[in-house]
């Protein structure tokens, strides 16, 4: 291919990666479930179009079938997944009790994406000139931000999200520094994470039906501490 | 073909148990297939042990994705042998509390599924597939956890869930980078031998990163401090004979597939991965071992005993030399089959006083005396008292330690599990001999029933003879062929 023609497919490929930090982002401050939700199928599409991108750029068909497993897993299947077993009023809550606000959030997530960079340079001058570009530094990113929402968001869907989100994370630097990963690998990954939204909306519902709450991380009766009274007598 | 007999006979067992109108076959196969299992899982390590190759049956194309060596052998032993008789546990256990018929089916489901996903670990020969039975592991046991369905189980299985996966997803990104250290390297087949032949050409930056990504992410499952907080939670909130095959199994084939990178490290130039376990190992087992002081609940005392083993065991390994590789292996076998036991006992004493606070269960003995014997005859094992199990195994550790001149490590290794010693003893006798009186605290169930004896059901009582057995044999003599497998899978980690 020629050097315009790469010059402008690295260039595209920057521009999705730079949308699916930014969806990063959008997911440690959106309060309402529902557009979390929306926040990780556009940044499901853009791991998709990175790949696709890199495919072309690196005349790659491997990634193709990373990108069309992704499509078909991560914005089509999770969500009707989720829909099916968790309840459906959760998408309508807005999450109120955040342990930080949302300023200080995106404040050390900016740190977060900052330190990303650091760690992913060393990497990038490992890997070789062929790997360059940003999917190496965002990909961690991605990482260190999904793990950071899991921190600060109590409600069950956006936390299965942040764990999806730390998946993507993962994906988007692997399809940029380790291409020739067997496509059975892909497609069973793939359905491991079907399997994820599928046992932790069985367990949202059941953790909903007993305590009337979705906010699964204010649950906190277990520990150490002195014991309540009434602890040790539901445990039968 | 043992082999791939072993991976079929789980899912053939979760497809009979779930079978229309056959629901009280559901324990029987469970406990037919684990068995089967248990042969076959002997076979195979007798096998290895011997020096033959088991896959060499297999066509050529499965060799790629399957292989079996002394290391995979021994650990796929230890999950069959717990697999069963946590399995038989099971029979008399669920069947206590009347339970719905529908209830059962999904655990004995669960439970084929979850034997399953372990078996597949040691199996497994390519990295990114081994990470995805890992996920399994935790997916397929994350409804067994919830199973008793309160909250507090709800939260220990969302936990559990959740910081498991959590870890994986670092560990995902870390198999990531070690294929592309890989493919740097000038590629070959993705394997853990073939990562072992490649390692001296891999980038360090890179192998450091995956290495540490791997060790962080597989340490959360494994329950290494400080990513150890859900453990506690998941090993005492599921069933018993569950929480024996967390606690027993489970974390020593996550540990194992840790253990994995060690020789791959070892063939890279420079890279510290042993003061990175020794560190973390130690660690481990100092903040276990306190913890374990303050414990209100039996079974979290049990767990807390599996994150300083977890940690004894990479802390040997990270003391390096051959006979710590061998120590190591013998120490992995000892706790998986104490803390199986520990945990048979465990359940046996909330059969007998359905509560699992410490502070409520006084003068057990007389309630239960098989319960207390179990409990006593655990905790001396699990804590490594003479001549059990443990024992020899924790000796050997610190003595491969002091022949290697690590005497500070050593020695708050040996003070650490000292510590632990008497943080579990104590509990125990309290529970076991401790006056009905003492400090207001009354078992509760005892007032209202009096001093009847409970009887434990017939295959919980079985289950303990069965699973004691090792634990006091493998104390004072080791039989030939299993030296030779131990031998074996140390030679996989120390060359």
């Amino acid at each position: 291919m020629s050097e315009t023609t790469n010059q402008l497919l690295d260039n595209l490929n920057a521009l999705a990666a730079g949308l699916f930090l930014l969806t990063a982002f959008g997911m440690v401050a959106m309060r309402q479930v529902g557009g979390c939700l929306n926040l990780f199928i556009v940044q499901s599409l853009m791991l998709a179009a990175s790949a696709v991108l890199l495919g072309l750029r690196h005349q790659s068909e491997h990634l193709y079938g990373v990108a069309l497993v992704n499509v078909i897993s991560k914005p089509l299947i999770v969500p009707w997944l989720l829909r099916k077993t968790s309840p459906a009023e959760i998408y309508t809550r807005r999450e109120i009790d955040q342990t930080l606000n949302i300023p200080t959030s995106l404040l050390i997530a900016l740190a977060l994406a900052i330190l990303a960079y650091f760690l992913g340079m060393p990497l990038l001058h490992a890997v070789g000139p062929d790997f360059r570009g940003p999917n190496v530094p965002i990909g961690i990113a991605g990482l260190l931000l999904g793990a950071f929402t899991l921190t600060v968001r109590r409600e069950a869907v956006p936390l299965l999200i942040g764990l999806l989100a730390m998946e993507n994370g993962a994906f988007l630097t692997g399809i940029s520094i380790s291409r020739n990963l067997p496509l059975l690998v892909e497609l069973a990954i793939a359905t491991d994470g079907l399997i994820i939204v599928f046992i932790m909306g069985v367990l949202t519902r059941a953790v909903q039906k007993h305590t009337g709450t979705t906010a699964v991380g204010t649950l906190a009766s277990l520990k150490e501490a002195a014991p309540e009274p009434s602890a040790n007598e539901a445990t039968q | 073909m043992s082999v791939i007999v072993i991976l079929l006979l789980p899912l053939a067992a979760t497809v009979l148990v779930c079978l229309p109108g056959k629901s009280e076959w559901a324990a029987g196969v469970t406990v037919v297939s684990c068995l089967t299992i248990l042969l076959f899982a002997a076979r195979v390590a007798w096998m290895v042990s011997g020096g033959n190759s088991v896959t060499a049956a297999l066509p050529v194309g499965m060799l790629k994705w399957i292989a079996v060596d002394g290391l995979s052998a021994l650990i796929l032993l230890l999950i069959a042998a717990v697999g069963s008789t946590a399995a038989i546990f099971s029979v008399g256990y669920m069947a206590q509390e009347n339970r719905e018929p529908r209830k059962l089916l999904l655990y004995y489901a669960n439970y084929n599924l979850f034997i399953f996903s372990m078996l597949a670990i040691p199996m497994m020969a390519e990295p990114t597939l081994v990470w995805i039975v890992v996920e399994l592991t935790t997916l397929c046991s994350a409804l067994l956890v919830s199973f008793e369905n309160n909250s507090e189980a709800l939260e220990a299985a969302w936990k559990y869930v959740v910081l498991s996966l959590m870890g994986a997803a670092m560990a995902l990104f870390g198999f990531l980078v070690l294929f592309a250290a890989m493919q740097a390297a000038g590629g070959g087949a993705y394997t853990w031998t073939g990562l072992v032949a490649a390692a001296p050409l891999m980038p360090p930056v890179l192998l450091q990163t995956a290495f540490l990504m791997i060790l962080i992410g597989l340490g959360t499952k494994a329950g290494l401090v400080p990513m150890h907080t859900w453990l506690p939670d998941a090993h005492s909130q599921a069933p018993s004979p569950v929480c024996a095959l967390l606690s027993g199994v489970e974390t020593t084939a996550i540990l194992y597939v840790i253990l994995r990178l060690f020789p791959v490290m070892k063939a890279a130039p420079n890279s510290h991965a042993e003061m990175w376990a020794l560190v973390l190992g130690l660690i481990s087992v100092g903040v276990a071992a306190f913890l374990l002081l303050q414990v209100r609940d039996y079974k979290r005392m049990f767990a807390f005993s599996t994150v300083e083993h977890m940690g004894i065991i990479l802390a040997a390994i990270g003391l390096g030399a051959s006979a710590a590789g061998y120590a190591a292996m013998q120490q992995m076998v000892s706790h998986s089959m104490t803390k199986s036991f520990c945990f048979f006992a465990a359940g046996s004493a909330l059969l007998a006083v359905e509560t699992r606070e410490i502070a409520a269960v006084r003068g057990l003995i007389r309630r239960s005396p098989v319960a207390s014997l179990a409990l006593i005859f655990g905790g001396l094992g699990i804590a490594g008292a003479p001549p059990l199990a443990v024992f020899l195994s924790e000796f050997s550790i610190l003595k491969a330690g002091l022949t290697q001149r690590h005497y500070w490590a050593t020695g708050l290794l040996a003070f650490f599990i000292v510590i632990a010693f008497f943080g579990v003893m104590l509990h125990i006798n309290r529970m076991v001999f401790g006056a009905r009186e003492g400090e207001g605290a009354v078992d509760r169930k005892e007032d209202s029933s009096g001093e009847n004896e409970h009887r434990l059901p017939f295959s919980c009582r079985l289950t303990l003879l069965l699973a004691a057995v090792p634990v006091l044999v493998l104390g004072f003599y080791i039989p030939k062929p299993l030296q030779d497998l131990l031998t074996q899978a140390a030679a996989v980690l120390t060359k």
